[in-house]
């Protein structure tokens, strides 16, 4: 009886310490270091950003710069493009990093957006099976894209208004095609998912070069078959939410956030980034 | 084959190594999911054995709605806590939205129903004649209670473990009100999908083994609980 009571008392008591230990706690044990001083307690800001950017691991390297700069607390989310844009448009962001021009341009003209400005670029690319059955190559990804259609190759398409998937809608455009049949898989995920599908399925699909670098070794049924060119270009923006247009928004560490980016060592930072892991960089300059 | 033994020598590095992340990761994912069990259990305890135990005008169709919420898609509600918190929402002044708390907020409304459902169950299959008995030999209504919570203290346990499987395995709605924050809200289960997404599959086993263990050893404690015998 008496052993019964004290394990549920320790449970109990267990439950009771976890609950009393606030968030501070976690807090903790991701800061590199404690200041001497009592600073005041840091803003928050929230930066909308995209899967890819999240998952090629700049911003791990970029967010914590800037957090201790500037004294402040990214809560960095990582959407698909077009959710990102639409947290903008509500105000449920302070500041978005985001990497599709043309519906960008729609946010900065309706006036949901301001301090508009270009960051960096890299690349995407045309990813197919190692046989390469529709036999697409060279630079010309529109060629590439019209050549799938016609042989109705399997394309792995990301299909979740992310920046990747605005790119790749606006080649099949440009190439006057709406893809649709049993050819065409959608996944609605994210670029990683995205690929293992089109690695399990030996389909094409197009990604953007750090994702690819970063997962090539999982996956060994692909090859890159079209790249470079300027119709590949990736390009990435960063803007502030418009305050004027909704309460809440933390427009001062936004404005900072903006300037960090196009800043010249940050511009360093991003150049920089994956030289070591991958002997090339993910990222380049790209300010205006 | 290999990539599971490859994801368990991970997962037994990654323990060892004393690797502050994964140590933060996991610290942030039990007390969330034991802080949603004990808030659920607290309200949801009480609130089945009355639900077990009286009989009022409705009661029927509270109920209904419980054993309804007891099959909700976490993600709905996730998507539900999401409009409530949003700045643009009823409760956007208190910024709860991309916090512990708000994880906290998903896992209790998709736990409370099972906790509630289940204890009512086990209490409405109480005999009257059982109740009669325990009211002939003159017992307050304390009392009653007392002997029955003893009494069904199995049936209880599985509420509770019912509820905290629930929890523990929530990924959808705590990406969606937590944001997955490095440092912040990141949990076992969001990390998975995260690494999953990036590829790192060995990473992403790693964390099921710590996730299995940590469910295991809870689950564990409650059911040795469960399952003594009182010495009477």
């Amino acid at each position: 009886m008496k052993k019964n009571r004290f394990l549920i008392a320790l449970f109990a008591l267990m439950l009771l310490v976890l609950s009393a230990c606030g968030n501070s706690d976690t807090k903790d044990a991701a800061a590199k270091e404690k200041k001497p001083a009592p600073k005041p307690a840091p803003t928050e800001m929230i930066l909308a950003t995209t899967t890819s950017t999240q998952d090629s691991g700049l911003l791990d390297v970029l967010v914590p710069m800037f957090e201790k700069e500037n004294n402040v607390k990214v809560k960095t989310i990582a959407v698909g493009t077009g959710q990102a844009l639409e947290m903008g448009t509500k105000g449920e962001a302070d500041v978005l990093l985001v990497h599709a021009p043309a519906s960008e341009k729609a946010v900065v003209d309706a006036g949901d957006a301001i301090n508009y400005k270009r960051v960096m670029y890299n690349d995407f690319i045309l990813v197919g099976p190692k046989d390469n059955p529709a036999g697409v190559s060279g630079n010309d990804i529109k060629a590439a894209f019209k050549a799938l259609a016609d042989t109705k190759s399997t394309f792995v398409s990301r299909g979740d208004d992310s920046g990747t998937h605005k790119k790749e809608l606006g080649i099949w455009t440009a190439d006057n095609i709406q893809p649709a049949g049993d050819w065409y898989v959608s996944t609605g995920q994210g670029m990683g998912q995205t690929l293992q599908v089109a690695a399990e399925k030996k389909g094409y699909v197009l990604t953007d070069r750090a994702t690819w670098l970063a997962q090539e070794k999982n996956l060994d049924t692909l090859k890159i078959v079209v790249e470079g060119g300027n119709d590949l270009m990736n390009i990435y923006h960063v803007m502030q939410v418009n305050p004027e247009k909704h309460d809440k928004i933390n427009s001062k560490d936004a404005e900072k956030f903006v300037n960090f980016m196009v800043d010249s060592k940050t511009q360093d930072v991003i150049e920089n980034f994956g030289k070591k892991e991958y002997g090339q960089s993910l990222f380049f300059k790209y300010t205006e | 084959m290999e990539l599971l033994i490859d994801g368990l020598k991970k997962a037994i590095e990654m323990i060892f190594s004393g690797d502050r992340e994964v140590f933060a990761i996991t610290w942030l994912t039990l007390k969330v999911c034991l802080i949603s069990i004990l808030i659920s259990t607290l309200i949801g305890l009480p609130l089945g054995i009355l639900l077990g135990l009286t009989r009022f005008k409705g009661r029927r169709l509270f109920l209904l709605f419980i054993n309804i919420g007891m099959g909700l898609p976490p993600v709905v509600a996730g998507l539900w806590i999401t409009m409530l918190l949003w700045r643009s929402g009823p409760l956007g002044d208190l910024t709860l939205l991309y916090s512990p708390t708000a994880i906290v907020m998903a896992q209790i409304l998709v736990s409370l129903p099972i906790v509630t459902s289940l204890t009512c169950t086990a209490f409405q299959q109480i005999s009257d004649k059982m109740l009669l008995q325990i009211k002939a030999l003159g017992a307050t209504k304390i009392q009653t209670l007392v002997i029955l919570i003893k009494q069904l203290k199995i049936a209880i346990f599985a509420a509770v473990m019912a509820g905290f499987g629930r929890v523990i395995a929530e990924v959808g709605a705590a990406m969606m009100v937590g944001g997955n924050i490095q440092g912040d809200t990141r949990i076992l289960t969001t990390t998975i999908v995260m690494e999953v997404s990036k590829g790192n599959f060995d990473i992403a086993l790693a964390l099921s083994f710590i996730l299995l263990s940590v469910a295991l050893l809870i689950t564990a404690v409650l059911t040795f609980l469960q399952q003594r015998k009182r010495i009477s």
